[in-house]
This record gives C-alpha cells, structure tokens and sequence, in this order.
C-alpha cells in the first residue's frame, strides 16, 4: 500500500537525514490484510526512525504530545490507532513539544 | 462526562466521514480538546480566533492606542500570537502598534536559525521587528556562557538574561506592553513545577493573565486558555511559517517530566489543563508565609527582591571567572551544591535534549 508520510514539529530529526516527506511502500500487516494505524506505527519504528524512537512513541501508540492526521483529519476522529489505512493516504506527525 | 467522549465503543470512522457539529455541513478535521467537539477547518478558525478575542476583551489586556510587542521566538506559539492578534486588530479595530520583539541568546544552529523564520514573519505580517541580543545586552552570548560554564545550569542564565532582555528591547521600542504566546499548557506545567519546587511566590501569580502591572511594561497572555494543540492544528491548517528545533542547550528534565505528565494527563481527559490552571487561580497563600518583597537592583535598577537582581549576580560571576556565582537558592556565594541537587543534574545531564523546554520560564 502506497502512503505519503509526513513529520513535523522536530519529529523529522529523528529519522534519516532529517527529511520530512517520506512515499512508503507498506505491506498489510495485520491479520486481516489490512494496515491499521498501529501497524503503521511499529512500521516507522523500525524502517524510519534511526535515533530515540521514546521522542515519538510511548507504548504502542504514539507519544502523547504528538499529533496525527489522516489525510489533514486528526486521527482522533477516525479512530485513533484503530484507524484503517487506504491506498494513497497521507498520513502527518507532529510534535507539539517545543518551545514556542 | 464520560459519555461525552466519542470514539471508545463506535467503530473506527473513516478519515473524516463525520460532520462538524457547529455547521453540520463540512467534514470534522478536529477533535477540540477544550470541549471534545468535532469541528471543520472553518468553523475551528472562528472559534479559535474568537475565544481569544474574547479573552483578551474580558480581561481588558489593551487599550486602544496602545504600542505591544509581542515576544517572539520564531516558535508555533509566537508565530500563532503574531498572526491572530494582527488579524484581531484589524477585524475588531483595537487600534494597537504592534511589534515583533526578538531575544537573540547567541546559540549557534539555533537560535540564528530561529530568527531567520522571525524575519520571515515580519515581511509576511508587516509588523516591525525588534532584535535585542545577550551580546549588546550582557558582554556574552550563550555560546560563550556555555563555553565558561558547562552544559550545567547554563537555562539558568539563559532564563534570567531573557526576561530581563525582552523588558530591556521592550523599553527600547517604547512599548505599553508586552505579550508572549504561552499556553494553557505551558501555564498548567508551571503551576505544576512551582508546586514541586514549593514556589510560592510564583505559584500565585503564574496563572495571572496580566503580570507586572506595577512595574514599568506588564506582560500578557492571550493563549493563557488556549490549547498547544489548536495552536498547533492552527498553525499547520493556515501553513504558518515556524521553526521547530529545540534548544541545543536544553537539557531540562525536570520540566520535561512535568511536560510529559501535563501530556498524559491531557490524553486522559482532556479538561485536566484547565482544571490545573483553575486550581492555580483558586489558590490563597497563607497568610503566615513570608513572601519576598519586591524592589530595584542597586546596580542595574531592574525590579529584583535582592540587593543586585539575578541577572547582575549571574554577570558578575561571568566576568570574575566564579559561573557559580548565583546559582541555587542561597543568596551571595552558592558553595557547594546539595547531594539531592547534584543527583538531579546528573540525571539531567545523561537525558536527551528533545525533552521539553528551557529551565526557569517565569510566566
């Protein structure tokens, strides 16, 4: 499944030369074939992130502090780390724990 | 309450398949956390910018005709500040001089970086833009303090010598006010960390909107009520431009910890921010506990409870080679430090710098 991913707000420092727009290619990797924002999550851990993933993870979701949308859709309302991804989403991260 | 919360036990909702409860037109593209609303883009920027025109008019913070800087760090939340409060001034005619007032610490790959973005917003916004920096200021830049000093107690410095800066450039633009972009978040840390710290001088102003009326230029905050997270959802919807890089030097964990508890808190139950800052408001100190009492520095004249204010303590100490001057709570000489103060920064200092912000912010 092909996805635009997004990180901002500090997050793209963690990953590879800091960039900030990544086009993935992810595999299904739930039971059902699907890819589920939570699968999703562990994928960017271990294929994008290369230092401190505790910036950007807690648990198994994200580390709270760090928004996310779903095609410019706060994932909140979509059902958070049960949301279901589509063919060519965008998916955005962002930190919001900078000064300002 | 509880029932207020969507999303627990409906299914997952495709990526904005629901309708935004204010106009029941457009697809939601935000959950507010004040209010656990679902709402537009359009609808959130109405409400948003109107929440802060009301604070700012229920608590009287201008006076048509008044000069503002506005403090501003290249950051989401003064970038924000700098762009709805033009935007108010000229929708609700408050008849405001505004100004771009910029502290440059000199930290290299930092802060430079920073105010390129501020010098952005001065052209996008066409407000003035004031520089004033540790350099012309103090005789220092934060690189040097830092090169003197260590990476130990440097947000110390950092802290005391911007407050003062920001009044100091505020003066220079001859400003009626100044106003920073702190938010309920931040605002709900403090009252946090001046529990923990058993700051009680602080802890009952730091949830004042207005701070400094009897000094020379009192500071306001119009974002006290509003959440990190509109300012940031703001901030992307509209493309604002900011800069987003923490402090090379900034290695606070304490108020990391308080930041990270706020944030878990906040995931909880959302309220927990405005319900800490209440709590903040509600507080009376006893009348038995000795408050210090304010007055000018002998040497500067800065407001201070010392003899010399903060700022001419930490100088001094710079320039006599004795950094350790003014550090820690005794007053002249700090000595030695306590075993419990020494652990602390060791385990600040084995900590990531991504944690939160800078030491010692005095809201």
């Amino acid at each position: 499944m092909h996805l635009t991913l997004e990180f901002g707000g500090g997050l793209e420092l963690l990953l590879e030369k800091s960039t900030k727009v990544h086009k993935v290619d992810v595999q299904p990797n739930d039971a059902q074939g699907k890819v589920m924002m939570k699968g999703l999550l562990s994928w960017v851990k271990s294929n994008l992130i290369k230092e401190r993933p505790e910036m950007f993870l807690k648990g198994d979701s994200v580390r709270p502090g760090v928004l996310v949308l779903i095609n410019d859709c706060d994932w909140e309302l979509c059902g958070g780390l049960d949301a279901e991804l589509e063919e060519k989403d965008v998916v955005v991260f962002i930190s919001t724990l900078h000064g300002g | 309450m509880d029932s207020a919360i969507d999303g627990v036990r409906q299914p997952p909702a495709r990526a904005g398949s629901r309708l935004c409860t204010h106009c029941g037109e457009r697809k939601a593209a935000l959950k507010r956390p004040k209010t656990l609303e679902q709402i537009c883009r359009e609808c959130f920027y109405i409400v948003f910018e109107d929440e802060i025109h009301r604070t700012i008019v229920d608590n009287n913070l201008f006076k048509p005709g008044d000069r503002v800087a506005i403090g501003a760090s290249g950051g989401k939340d003064s970038t924000v500040l700098a762009y709805v409060l033009s935007e108010l001034n000229r929708r609700h005619k408050y008849c405001l001089d505004l100004f771009l007032l910029s502290v440059d610490e000199g930290i290299t790959g930092y802060r430079d970086d920073s105010l390129e973005t501020v010098k952005r917003n001065e052209i996008q916004y066409g407000l003035p833009l004031k520089i004033v920096s540790y350099k012309d200021l103090y005789g220092w830049t934060m690189d040097d303090i830092v090169k003197a000093i260590g990476l130990k107690n440097n947000c110390t410095f950092c802290g005391v010598f911007r407050r003062q800066a920001l009044d100091r450039g505020a003066a220079l633009l001859s400003v009626d006010k100044i106003v920073t972009g702190h938010n309920a978040d931040d605002i709900a840390e403090t009252v946090l960390l001046n529990i923990l710290r058993g700051d009680i001088a602080r802890l009952s102003r730091c949830t004042f909107i207005i701070t400094g009326e009897d000094g020379p230029i009192p500071r306001c905050k119009p974002f006290k009520y509003t959440y990190e997270k509109e300012i940031v959802m703001y901030a992307y919807f509209k493309k604002l431009d900011y800069f987003s890089t923490e402090c090379i030097y900034s290695p606070n964990a304490y108020r990391g910890f308080a930041r990270e508890f706020i944030k878990d808190l906040e995931r909880m139950r959302p309220r927990a921010i405005l319900d800490i800052i209440k709590s903040g408001e509600n507080f009376r100190i006893s009348t038995t506990t000795r408050m210090p009492e304010q007055g000018t520095c002998e040497r500067c004249g800065y407001i201070s409870s010392q003899k010399l204010c903060k700022a001419c303590v930490l100088l001094d100490g710079l320039n006599r080679g004795l950094p350790k001057l003014g550090i820690g709570r005794t007053k002249g000489v700090a000595g030695g430090d306590s075993d419990s103060e020494r652990q602390a920064k060791r385990s600040q200092r084995s900590r990531s710098s991504l944690q939160g912000k800078h030491g010692n912010v005095d809201l």
